[in-house]
């Protein structure tokens, strides 16, 4: 046996200090990738996360590659955070950055919108004439919030009269934040709802509603208050196992929930929000069927949150590369569900909220989504099939009061697919799941959109 | 999530408490853990004294560090909700006392300078 005598000494610490220097040094050694040799023209259009996540992730895969974003917004918006500045929580900075700060070198931006894509020609132009042509092309555009579909409102309102809008940009943000810290003050009818079209991050309407509900109740004004919320169909949220745990919470919050109203207009004087209920039929004892047909419900509020039907941008909608026969009149892009690859263009991609699958329109399913369309178009650059799949894999730490959430995560078949099974209870309202929520996903997102994680 | 390296740790870290602040807390880490090393190495030998005073620091150390988390996260004590939550809270606890314990046998150990054991049994 080996005598071990340990003698500490200044010249021992000293040692034992440079070691753990050096460790921390080399401690992190780079992965290193193959880099694919190619001339490929790579065309991406949208620098939103899935654009810029990509975009990262390409330039560290291939070389001499000719890639090139088109995006003529010069802030980006990390969208989660909007929940949080309407929430009083975050200041409106806190969701935006320089489109700019998050471009590699080597890639060429085009600080222009796309206004025609021609699958066909293989080309995009943009709004101000420029074509550039692409061997591959990912679309990667985001969705058009469409605020004109809500009759009688317009943007200027929000943050008066008890006008919301939590998605129209972080300012706004901030603005709904006013309204609604001013509307907790006194309490009265709250008013949320969803739009009866896909839309992104489908749990920030709920979190919005609970979040309300908690600071009328710190407040001291909940008593004095009703909280309403108008779905679009006859759930509160579309994976059952979740839907049914909302109902419950729903019940335990006193919420005051309308099934089937979409919203179709709002009155911001009388403060009145018109819903359209369609027509329904209803199955009697007798076996007669009793058909109730659809009519316009009125709804009073005193604070509302105005989320209009979303849908693809119009560059994508005249492009011909929508889906002809699903999703009417939103005209997703069409792509397979599971590699991202448009069904009559090979080389065409859809990335983050344009692209037209089941779920997925969150910026924690872009983080799924964008090394699958990595691994297919670096592995057509080289001629050959790529292996990844996306399964639908969506997040929603879906907030429940200001210091708890559940981090519901599911995919296309409605399965929950915790990361942190047997540990972080999907459907638990836990602390962890809060500071996973205010403090994690922005770094997480962060490490995304440099191509990192 | 799907990867979890040191770099996202890092960042997630600085999301929290802020760039400087962070920064800061980990330099004053570092320097009190030198610190503690740099007295244990010159006296050759744990003060059972000092370590007792330093052990009476203990829960106020706990305390604080479970009030700073909550201050800088929005939260309470009234939104642990599982386990999990206890074990995240106890955590935090944890370092809270380990690191007072550590700070106050260090600055004992600096400010009064070096003591022999023998010293110190003879003072009894």
């Amino acid at each position: 046996m080996t005598d071990f005598n340990f003698k500490p000494s200044r010249r021992g610490f000293f040692g034992l200090a440079g070691g753990a220097a050096a460790l921390g040094a080399f401690g992190r050694s780079a992965s290193a990738q193959t880099m694919v040799q190619t001339k490929a023209k790579i065309v991406i259009v949208g620098s939103g996360a899935a654009g810029t996540g990509l975009v990262n992730r390409l330039v560290q895969r291939l070389e001499d590659a000719q890639i090139t974003l088109i995006d003529g917004r010069k802030d980006h918006y990390y969208q989660p955070g909007f929940t949080l500045i309407a929430a009083g929580l975050k200041p409106a900075a806190y969701s935006v950055s320089g489109t700019g700060d998050w471009l590699p070198s080597g890639v060429t931006w085009v600080q222009d919108y796309a206004a025609a894509i021609d699958p066909e020609a293989q080309r995009v132009t943009t709004q101000g004439g420029e074509a550039v042509d692409y061997d591959y092309l990912v679309v990667a555009t985001g969705l058009k919030l469409d605020w004109d579909a809500v009759e009688g409102f317009s943007l200027d309102q929000v943050g008066e009269n008890g006008i919301g809008a939590v998605y129209a940009g972080p300012e706004y943000a901030a603005r709904t934040w006013k309204a609604m810290d001013a509307f907790t003050d006194t309490g009265g009818v709250a008013l949320f709802g969803r739009p009866a079209t896909e839309m992104k991050c489908a749990g920030a309407p709920l979190k919005y509603a609970f979040l309300t509900d908690d600071y009328l109740r710190r407040k001291g004004t909940r008593e004095a208050s009703q909280v309403i919320y108008a779905a679009n169909n006859a759930g509160l949220f579309s994976v059952p196992v979740v839907d049914e745990k909302v109902k419950l919470l729903f019940g335990e919050h006193d919420f005051d929930a309308r099934y089937s109203h979409i919203l179709t207009g709002i009155d911001t004087a009388t403060r009145e929000a018109y819903f359209r209920v369609p027509e329904s039929k209803q199955i009697n004892p007798d076996n007669t069927v009793s058909v109730t047909p659809e009519r316009v419900e009125k709804i009073t509020y005193d604070f509302t949150n105005v989320i209009p039907p979303m849908r693809a941008p119009d560059v994508v909608r005249e492009s011909g590369l929508a889906w002809v026969d699903k999703w009417i009149g939103q005209d997703w892009l069409e792509v397979d569900q599971q590699t991202l690859r448009h069904h009559r263009y090979p080389n065409v991609f859809g990335l983050g909220d344009i692209a037209g699958v089941p779920k997925g329109k969150t910026a924690a399913s872009v983080k799924w989504q964008i090394p699958v369309v990595e691994d297919h178009l670096v592995a057509a650059v080289q001629g050959r099939e790529g292996s990844a799949i996306y399964n639908g894999y969506t997040s929603c730490p879906l907030i429940t009061k200001v210091g708890r959430a559940m981090l519901v995560e599911f995919d296309y078949e409605n399965r929950l697919t915790p990361s942190f099974p047997g540990v972080i209870s999907p459907l638990e309202e836990l602390w962890i799941s809060w500071l996973m929520k205010e403090v994690a996903l922005k770094p997480t997102y962060n490490a995304m959109l440099r191509g990192k994680a | 999530m799907q990867q979890l390296t040191l770099e996202t740790l890092i960042a997630v870290f600085e999301e929290i408490f802020g760039r400087v602040l962070f920064w800061s807390m980990v330099g004053a880490a570092v320097l009190i853990t030198a610190g503690y090393l740099y007295v244990l190495i010159r006296d050759r030998h744990l003060s059972a004294r000092k370590f007792l005073l330093a052990q009476m620091f203990m829960p106020f150390g706990a305390v604080a560090a479970v009030v700073f988390v909550q201050w800088a996260t929005h939260s309470g004590l009234s939104d642990i909700g599982g386990p999990i939550d206890w074990i995240v809270l106890l955590g935090v606890a944890g370092a809270g006392a380990i690191g007072s314990a550590i700070l106050v046998y260090t600055i004992q150990s600096l400010t009064k300078g070096r003591q022999r054991a023998a010293h110190m049994e003879g003072a009894k």
